[in-house]
């Protein structure tokens, strides 16, 4: 009776740092020895990255303190041993990286129109933003001053579009593309989904037609077959007739994501806007779309990352964006070898663009999932 | 306030008209265009019509594994190369994408932090650089490997350099077929004794050892009989003559770029894919099989992955579809593929712009179809049968 229970050893904290490792990194056995591995790859591994990229690497000058102006000139060319990355090429040529041959006295237009494209933004990112409504007057009427700010008239000088190129014309493409394939998206989504049949065959024809080929073949649709479609003296300019393809391949996929917003809808809402005497276009406006587009903004941001990375394509059809400012820095004898410099710094331009779009997306799901709430249940 | 035009208000009316019109101003345009572009190519003379895929080619393609492919060889068998192709890196690119994801998607969701980060590294970095750009990357990395004369050696048989990877021909002799038609056979069979040991379980809960046995139909049966036979296969090494190698089996920098990007890219979205489908099984699921004393790897197997399945295939077949398509980005690099070779050379040879396109977009459309049509069957077949 008097006898005591064996002291028991209190449990395991779980709790605090250490706790946390023991949970997280060094559960059991194999946990622990996989957590070890990582830690030695990452050992050998970060060390070497971190003095490629900063430590050994050359940002405008070389270890001789010399300014860098071609490739020879590079310290790890000059002596192999010791140099890391090349920078200096993507100093040298940052002018077209980000504005492509844009003439320098016009340059101060490309950067008001960034500045505007920023602020026209804001309002379509930000809901809470204090006096929305004349924001969004400006990002309606903002592609229209873009227009005429980069392209010229109304007392602008012209600059024709074969000087545009690097980051302009990757915003410019896909800017552009986004926002008039939400318009036909929207269309071509209802269509779809309209009781007339020879419309809905024929929306349906078109969007499974655009999904089921490649965006390269559209493009070259738009480079050598769209110049045989129009008649003579018509001649569209190359950017434009990517746009064309660009937009219709873009609108397909909006329209597969609209209508899954659509169907999303409990047929309630149909039923109480016809019993209130709304017409098809007045049901669809002001009770149906409203609500679709609000819960399909998360896929319509993912389809939009899709289309900012596919605007690359247009290097192959000969436009030259960032990736094909890129490619002919590289071609250029100066900078020959720097392959991995100017990939890793375009690459980093997209991951930025994308890897923005793609949080912004998860932020939008998190406040969707608490905000609303459909009939259903 | 009625409206005066009385009939316009007549439902029935109003979609024949609107139907109507619709199909009229299609047709109008249709027959505009048809118009304008056989005026566009009367006036640059272009012939229209289908004889230019019988004229000779002209060009080299430089990989064509399994056609032979000369310069005069017609341009409907640039067509039939190009298909192949692309049918080549889209067909090993998803198998690779799909095995790597499903691995990536597991371990993302590990118990270990630092390797689930890891990955989740990986799929954020390879999901949002393009995918052109992977691509080109690969190439440029692969064409700076060593030249032929200093290429790497592995086991002594395979050589890498920057004219790609050469290994060994196989050289299947005159009883090879025999082998051929023994591992077919195996095939079907270990495929009917598994339906066979499915159906008998559901009867008498009886199990039978089909992994095992499937194994040794397919493998030890052909392989015995391979040596009962004199082992009727040989190899061709490829061996260093002046500049380059001779013989063996070469494998370009093209098609290895290719398939790395491709596999790696579409392997980041897979493991989203599959990491959400595995989510997607309640919590209770994995608790109720660890209560009856299922091991690890069998409540994986057994419960949590066939229902994840359900999830899971709808948006793998969208990203098959995905890499398909993507595969014609080959172009980039020279890859000579259906876009390349047949849409790209061909299409600037002969002038035959329409032509060319319709057959290549028709193609991509055909594969994509069939892609969809067979995932479809495969979707019904794991979806939840309700009795």
């Amino acid at each position: 009776m008097n006898e005591m229970n064996e002291v028991r050893k209190p449990p395991v904290a779980t709790t605090g740092i250490i706790g946390w490792l023991r949970i997280n990194l060094f559960f059991n056995w194999t946990n622990s020895l996989i957590t070890l591995f990582v830690i030695y790859c990452l050992y050998q591994f970060i060390p070497w990255i971190l003095d490629w990229t900063i430590f050994s690497a050359d940002f405008k000058y070389n270890y001789l303190g010399e300014k860098i102006t071609n490739q020879e000139m590079c310290s790890r060319n000059l002596d192999p041993e010791n140099g890391g990355a090349c920078w200096a090429v993507i100093y040298v040529r940052f002018y077209q990286f980000i504005y492509g041959f844009y003439p320098k006295v016009e340059v101060w237009r490309v950067n008001i129109a960034y500045a505007m494209l920023a602020l026209a933004l804001l309002p379509l990112l930000y809901a809470k933003l204090p006096y929305r409504k004349y924001f969004l007057y400006f990002t309606y009427i903002f592609p229209v001053i873009a227009y005429f700010l980069l392209n010229g008239g109304l007392g602008f000088t012209e600059v024709s579009t074969n000087k545009w190129g690097g980051l302009l014309v990757t915003l410019v493409l896909g800017c552009t593309g986004i926002a008039l394939a939400f318009p036909i998206g929207i269309m071509l989504a209802l269509g779809r989904r309209s009781k007339l049949p020879v419309i809905s065959m024929m929306c349906t024809l078109f969007i499974e037609f655009i999904r089921g080929v490649p965006l390269i073949t559209l493009l070259f649709f738009g480079m050598v077959m769209l110049p045989l479609f129009l008649p003579e003296g018509i001649d569209m300019d190359g950017l434009v007739r990517v746009l064309v393809a660009v937009t219709l391949f873009q609108s397909a996929y909006m329209a597969e994501v609209i209508r899954g917003g659509l169907q999303a809808i409990p047929p309630g809402q149909y039923e109480a806007a016809k019993s209130l005497g709304m017409s098809y276009w007045r049901m669809n406006l002001l009770i149906i779309l409203p609500q679709a587009i609000r819960i399909s903004i998360p896929p319509i941001v993912n389809t939009s990352i899709g289309l900012f990375k596919d605007t690359t394509l247009v290097i192959i059809v000969g436009i030259l964006d960032l990736l094909g400012i890129g490619r002919g820095t590289l071609a250029d004898t100066n900078w020959l070898g720097l392959s991995y410099e100017i990939y890793f710094f375009v690459s980093l331009v997209f991951f930025i663009f994308t890897f923005g779009m793609s949080r912004y997306s998860l932020y939008l799901e998190k406040k969707l999932k608490t905000g609303i709430n459909m009939g259903a249940d | 306030m009625r409206s005066n035009l009385g009939f316009f208000s007549d439902e029935k009316f109003r979609s024949i008209f609107f139907q109507t019109l619709v199909v009229g101003l299609f047709a109008l345009g249709l027959f505009f265009v048809i118009n304008t572009t056989s005026y566009n190519l009367e006036k640059r003379n272009i012939a229209t019509g289908w004889s230019f895929l019988q004229n000779p080619a002209g060009f080299d393609i430089s990989f064509s594994p399994f056609l032979e492919f000369k310069s005069t060889d017609t341009h409907l068998k640039v067509y039939f190369v190009g298909v192949l192709n692309t049918l080549l890196v889209s067909i090993t690119g998803c198998i690779a994408a799909t095995i790597l994801g499903f691995i990536l998607g597991i371990v993302r969701l590990s118990s270990n932090w630092l390797l689930s980060r890891l990955v989740y590294i990986y799929v954020e970095f390879s999901r949002n650089v393009p995918l052109l750009l992977q691509i080109i990357l690969w190439y440029s990395i692969l064409i700076q490997l060593p030249r032929v004369k200093q290429s790497l050696q592995v086991l002594d048989v395979f050589y890498i350099s920057n004219r790609g990877l050469y290994s060994p021909r196989p050289i299947f002799e005159s009883g090879f077929s025999y082998v051929s038609i023994a591992i077919v056979l195996a095939l079907i069979s270990s495929f009917l004794i598994n339906r066979w040991a499915k159906k008998r379980q559901d009867k008498t809960g009886q199990q039978f050892p089909v992994f095992s046995s499937s194994i040794g139909l397919i493998f030890i049966v052909p392989l015995i009989l391979f040596f009962i036979i004199g082992s009727p296969l040989s190899f061709e090494h490829p061996e260093l003559k002046g500049f380059n190698f001779k013989g063996g089996l070469v494998i370009r920098p093209e098609f290895i770029a290719m398939f790395l990007a491709l596999s790696i890219y579409t392997a980041a979205f897979i493991s989203e894919i599959v990491r959400a489908g595995i989510m997607s099984v309640s919590k209770g699921q994995r608790e109720a099989s660890a209560a009856i004393g299922l091991k690890q790897t069998w409540i994986m197997r057994l419960i949590i992955i066939p229902q994840a399945l359900r999830v899971i295939v709808p948006p793998l077949t969208s990203q098959y579809l995905n890499l398909t398509k993507n595969s014609s980005l080959g172009i980039a690099v020279g890859y000579a593929d259906l876009v390349h070779g047949f849409g790209g050379i061909s299409l600037n040879q002969t002038g035959q712009a329409i032509e060319c396109m319709a057959i290549v977009m028709a193609t991509y459309l055909s594969i994509s179809l069939t892609i969809s049509f067979f995932m479809n069957i495969y979707n019904r077949s794991i979806q939840f049968k309700e009795k």
